[in-house]
């Protein structure tokens, strides 16, 4: 049984079939790209997967359970983690703040205790702060612990949002474009912090992404998918050499166009 | 500047991380402790009435300052606070019942009002909880049994095992009494801000798509924070009740509402201390002008008294000159002047910079 399986999915706006028929499964350990032209609908897909949206038909299937009946803050206590296209941090908090924020399926206590601060409190935010420690360490962002979002450069913000879904303890995290506007040595680093992810971690990885480059490096396995529907899937060699992936993204052979 | 070595985590869970602050908390409430024998009973209600104000402002500071959620309503949760422990204590309820079930009621009517009215944000809350108020404010003159109706009702006098708490006829004991009430207050609030609840707070006020990415219920957190907000602004009226004395629901007028607005954002967003400062120049200035009124009269025949409103227009002044030029309040602004002399002589005209344009755009939203 695959950890992740989507099935027949569809969501449409009015007339707009953003996603239409996609299908497609993840298995446990497994890094997994969905790749596109712009406005092909891979953000889409994570947005109904964290059920922001309602899908029009199909069905999700998370370790054999139907989380299309859950709420959007029901799903992170599965164990799917995510990150944004457009980073969603906590801009007037520190990066250990937002660290600790992605702790909060683990709490443990409740808001009276929360204003007394009893001693179980105290106790549990060191156990949350340890594990945090433990995120900052493997993502090296000990000289940014402290240090405000809204002060931080962009590429230490993809990072810290990373981390933050990195803090939830998922089995699944799905990764909205991690490479996107990073230079060509941050974009390394995503690359080896995915294989350890998978590796050491054993978290496994849903990715949306354009860089082709990190694709290959570390994806298994892609899905192409253009206007809301897939166009191929396999390896990540396979689906480049499509002629329907080919086609979506340069334009087709044919006819005048060819002369 | 100061460099603090950590060496456990507990540094960071603390409230303050080293003995100074620790200790300049201690010596300002040994001050505020012995204030009773320092100042005369005319600054001792002052200080009373500015500590009334600090507790409400705390609580208008939970909604707006941590969660992002406007309420032009709160001067209800006052009336609600101030109603419910006069109605009790007058059934024989004693003070040490009445007040906490007078807060519990107010936090509850407001979780429950909220329950609906958190799902609009920005200027359409605000404008729902005007609605509240004009609804609450209708309630407490059709309630005449109660309330009293427009012609009000007094509030009885609090005393607590047999010792007077009473307004006028133990100053000191009521104005020990308020503190000792905005301390617990505090405390709570502070180690609110250093927990879970207070983290998923901030994170609702920040970015509502990534908080439910995280697990947190957005519906349910609002709604507790709004709860918490009205409970503490309840526990304010009930004290402002006892503090007038007599009182009816033109004390509670939609003037207040705005002053506590003005109390939070003069004295600085997301702050606790911001509560205070707002408090002490809301209670503080009218006071300061009516001083410098009389002194103008007697000494150069200038008579400010038949300037109608001078107060309400240096307030409104105040507020557009710190809206636009300090949109972190007055402790904002002290902190800056702060770090001024911490990393003295580092600082740079641009270091706020970004943080500023940053305030303006997504604070109130």
């Amino acid at each position: 049984m695959s950890l992740l399986e989507v099935d027949d999915l569809a969501v449409h706006f009015g007339g707009v079939k953003a996603v239409d028929g996609v299908s497609f499964a993840v298995d446990e350990g497994e890094v997994f790209a969905i790749i596109g032209p712009n406005g092909a609908g891979k953000s889409t897909i994570f947005n109904l997967i964290s059920r922001i949206y309602e899908p029009t038909r199909g069905t999700i299937h998370f370790e054999g359970e139907d989380i299309v009946g859950l709420k959007a803050h029901d799903i992170a206590r599965l164990g799917i983690a995510r990150t944004f296209q457009n980073i969603e941090l906590f801009d007037h908090s520190t990066v250990l703040a937002n660290l600790l924020m992605g702790r909060h399926t683990h709490r443990a206590t409740n808001f009276i205790s929360d204003l007394l601060f009893l001693p179980k409190v105290r106790r549990e935010e060191r156990a949350h702060r340890k594990r945090v420690e433990e995120v900052i360490e493997f993502l090296e962002l000990e000289a940014y612990r402290n240090k405000m979002i809204a002060g931080l450069p962009y590429g230490v913000r993809k990072v810290v949002e990373i981390g933050r879904a990195l803090a939830i303890g998922p089995r699944l995290i799905l990764l909205d474009e991690p490479a996107s506007g990073l230079s060509v040595e941050e974009s390394q680093d995503v690359a080896f912090w995915i294989e350890d992810l998978r590796r050491d971690m054993g978290i496994t990885v849903l990715m949306v992404e354009h860089d082709m480059s990190l694709v290959t490096q570390v994806s298994d396995r892609v899905l192409a998918v253009a206007n809301g529907r897939p166009l191929a899937m396999g390896t990540p060699h396979e689906v480049q050499k499509h002629p329907d992936v080919q086609a979506a993204y340069l334009g087709t052979a044919t006819g005048d166009d060819a002369a | 500047m100061r460099v603090v070595f950590k060496k456990s985590y507990d540094r960071d869970i603390d409230l303050h991380e080293h003995w100074q602050s620790r200790g300049k908390m201690a010596v300002l409430a040994i001050i505020m402790i012995a204030l009773p024998f320092l100042v005369g009973n005319y600054y001792l209600a002052e200080a009373a009435n500015t500590l009334i104000w600090a507790l409400a402002g705390m609580g208008l500071m939970i909604a707006v300052g941590h969660t992002g959620q406007v309420s032009l309503g709160h001067a209800a949760f006052l009336a609600i606070g101030a109603y419910t422990d006069a109605a009790l204590m007058n059934l024989g309820l004693p003070f040490l019942i009445a007040f906490p079930v007078a807060g519990l009621f107010a936090g509850l009517f407001g979780a429950i009002i909220a329950v609906p009215a958190v799902r609009m944000s920005g200027i359409y809350l605000a404008i729902a909880t005007l609605a509240v108020f004009v609804i609450v404010e209708e309630l407490v003159i059709l309630l005449d049994p109660i309330t009293g109706g427009v012609g009000g009702i007094m509030a009885p006098s609090i005393s607590i095992f047999g010792i007077s708490f009473d307004r006028y006829a133990s100053l000191s004991n009521f104005y020990w009494l308020v503190l000792a009430v905005v301390i617990l207050v505090t405390w709570a609030y502070a180690n609110l801000l250093r927990s879970p609840t207070g983290r998923s707070f901030l994170a609702v006020r920040d970015s509502e798509v990534s908080a439910r990415a995280l697990g947190i219920n957005v519906t349910r957190t609002r709604a507790l924070a709004f709860g918490l907000s009205s409970g503490v602004t309840g526990l304010a009226g009930a004290l402002m009740g006892h503090y007038i004395g007599f009182f009816n629901y033109e004390l509670f007028s939609i003037f207040i509402s705005i002053n506590l607005l003005l109390v939070v954002t003069i004295g600085g967003l997301g702050f606790i201390q911001g509560a205070f400062l707002g408090a002490l120049l809301i209670t503080g200035l009218p006071q300061l002008i009516a001083i410098l009124r009389d002194g103008l009269n007697a000494n150069f025949g200038i008579d400010l008294g038949a300037v109608p409103g001078l107060d309400t227009m240096l307030f409104s002044v105040l507020l557009i000159l710190f809206i636009i030029f300090e949109p972190t309040g007055l402790y904002g602004r002290w902190l800056k002047i702060r770090t001024w002399f911490e990393i003295f002589p580092l600082a740079r005209r641009d270091m706020f910079r970004r943080q500023k344009s940053y305030l303006k755009t997504e604070r109130m939203k």
